[in-house]
């Protein structure tokens, strides 16, 4: 079974990427009774730490038929859950469909809160039927019921979707284990510019350059990514479309043009450019039109990022001597300083709910993620780690991933916003950095 | 220009000697010449001596010459060019300034230590302060660019002291 299940990893994607990822290891690992398979292809991988402050205890029945799919999804939905750090999966050996009669009783003795069951038939169209069920074990009743005719290529993606429902009906927090991640890698000489599902799996190629490529960062509708790429020598943005691998020139001005970050509506994105002289926060739109300064200082402005309600732009600035993050209407005025702990404070990343600032800062020495909360100013460090870099949000505004330092190579990492439950993704060969969480997608 | 001179010094004594090996050794009555100081210009270079000029050469492409210098370092948490680092910029404003087809990029560069961004921003005052050397030498704004590599394109590798201080670093890239 263990090796059936490694096989069954391998998607039709899987089959095109120079490297595989790695499954989970360390606690995850010890939860699921999943076997470290074979390394050979391996680039990536997860290691988790620490648990939320409670966890649900959840049981997850194999499927009836999920063998027969491309990828046990029952397998990949106890990964998820186990990662989150926010569940206790009750072991079982147990296989039940949607179409089982459920003993509460028993699932409640066992210590399961809450049970997921399902089934997966091919049907004659050479697509999967998945059914899923999830079941309140206390109160006796059913507390979601989904199906999805499912490509076999989406399979992977089904199951995260189910995943996100358990997670959503049992918290009330939205899943994000359908959602992908974006960041880049370099070995030897070429920088890639990669999308990934949220666990790592799943690894497409959007970019692959000789040159750097930095700062990538998801449109809202999840279907674009804006990067800086030095393939012309010097740092200039595009906009590239996932699907059709059209690429956009957005700033090319003369010196160097970074830092792209959109605006919620995704008509427009905040940028740094050198045009005028040093890097200064200009408004540009995402067809490289109407191009607007929004900072004028005489030293550093760089690294914008708008709020998601879209009323300010927070950026890093100089102008009071080291590196500090202040916030400015984007119809331009005066710039209001928010951090003040620390000489060097940099990165701005506004949560979802546009409550927390999450930061990179350095003291004695460390570069280190903090968040602030920006309601009462109370500042927290989020991780132990000492070169971080780009932090970047969870959709749900639960996780931070950020880039990172494991063995003099470049890893990411992700910690849960009230800094419990840490997780690693390192590489095997090269280093992976600039991570940028994509948004949920319909 | 110091060195440029006493390198064409060097070399017009080098062909002086040259110019004495094909003489004849056995002559002995010729008469001995104090060489120094006789039809020696103000100078001390000799008015005979004759430096090639290779047609189409460029002092950009002498590998002894000033202009081979192309990099300017800068100390830790520094943006300024330093003494030591003016006569390179000069050599090359004025070679700027003598060939107006020429381009440069200026690409600044920093150490690893610190954010992607912050230090592309901090890598292009460098840049800039080498750009606006350049250009209150009178070179035109249209020849010089200045551009940043951030911490993006080390050329030393490594965390030490050694390898901070090689990164801290414009160089003068012609086009």
């Amino acid at each position: 079974m263990m090796k059936n299940s490694r096989t069954a990893l391998k998607s039709p994607h899987g089959f095109n990427k120079p490297f595989g990822f790695y499954r989970l290891t360390g606690v995850a690992l010890t939860v699921m009774g999943i076997a470290a398979a074979s390394a050979a292809h391996a680039e990536l991988r997860f290691e988790i730490s620490g648990v939320g402050a409670s966890q649900i205890p959840v049981a997850i029945a194999a499927f009836p038929g999920e063998e027969g799919g491309p990828q046990q999804i029952t397998s990949i939905v106890k990964a998820d859950l186990a990662r989150s750090g926010v569940f206790k999966l009750i072991d079982n050996s147990d296989s039940l469909s949607d179409a089982s009669a459920i003993n509460y009783g028993d699932w409640k003795n066992r210590g399961a809160n809450a049970l997921a069951v399902g089934s997966v038939q091919r049907l004659a169209d050479g697509r999967f039927d998945v059914r899923y069920r999830l079941f309140d074990t206390i109160k006796a009743t059913q507390l979601s019921a989904l199906s999805f005719g499912s490509q076999p290529q989406l399979i992977r993606l089904t199951a995260h979707k189910i995943a996100d429902d358990i997670y959503e009906k049992l918290t009330g927090i939205p899943g994000i284990f359908s959602t992908r991640i974006a960041y880049v890698t370099r070995s030897g000489k070429e920088y890639r510019l990669e999308v990934a599902d949220a666990d790592g799996e799943g690894v497409q190629v959007a970019l692959r350059s000789n040159e750097p490529i930095i700062s990538p960062s998801w449109s809202p509708d999840g279907g674009k990514v804006a990067y800086v790429s030095f393939e012309a020598k010097k740092p200039v943005i595009y906009i590239q479309n996932l699907v059709t691998r059209q690429r956009t020139l957005v700033a090319n001005f003369k010196g160097s043009n970074s830092a792209p970050a959109w605006a919620p509506d995704g008509q427009r994105l905040a940028v740094a450019l050198t045009r005028d002289g040093l890097t200064q926060v200009y408004v540009i739109n995402a067809d490289g039109s109407g191009l607007r300064r929004l900072t004028n200082t005489a030293g550093i402005d760089t690294e914008p990022r708008f709020s998601p309600d879209g009323n300010y732009v927070y950026f890093t600035s100089d102008r009071s001597g080291g590196p500090q993050i202040y916030k400015v209407s984007p119809n331009g005025g005066d710039a209001q300083r928010v951090t003040f702990g620390g000489s060097y404070n940099i990165s701005p990343r506004i949560s979802p709910d546009g409550k927390t600032l999450a930061f990179i800062s350095r003291r004695e020495g460390k570069f280190q993620l903090y968040a602030l909360d920006l309601t009462n100013g109370q500042e927290q460090r989020l991780s132990d780690t000492v070169k971080d870099e780009s932090p970047s949000f969870s959709p749900n505004g639960k996780y931070i991933m950020y880039a990172t330092e494991s063995g003099r190579r470049g890893s990411l990492a992700i910690v849960s916003t009230d800094g419990r439950i840490k997780q690693r993704l390192t590489t095997q060969v090269g280093d992976v950095r600039e991570p940028t969480w994509g948004p949920f997608m319909k | 220009m110091r060195t440029f001179s006493s390198f064409a010094i060097v070399l017009s004594a080098a062909m002086l000697l040259a110019a004495c090996s094909s003489t004849k050794l056995d002559d002995k009555n010729a008469p001995v010449e104090n060489r120094a100081g006789t039809g020696a210009t103000t100078d001390g270079a000799d008015p005979r001596a004759v430096n090639t000029v290779n047609a189409g050469s460029d002092p950009l492409n002498d590998p002894q010459g000033i202009l081979s210098k192309r990099s300017i370092y800068f100390d830790y948490d520094s943006y300024t060019v330093k003494d030591e680092f003016r006569s390179v910029v000069e050599a090359h404003a004025k070679y700027l300034n003598s060939h107006k087809d020429r381009k440069v990029i200026i690409q600044g560069n920093t150490d690893d230590r610190g954010g992607t961004e912050y230090n592309l921003a901090l890598g292009q005052k460098r840049a800039e302060a080498v750009r606006k050397a350049l250009v209150l030498l009178g070179v035109s704004d249209a020849q010089v660019e200045a551009v940043s590599f951030g911490k993006e394109k080390p050329k030393a590798l490594g965390s030490d002291e050694a390898a901070w201080a090689e990164n801290r670093r414009s160089d003068i890239a012609y086009q």
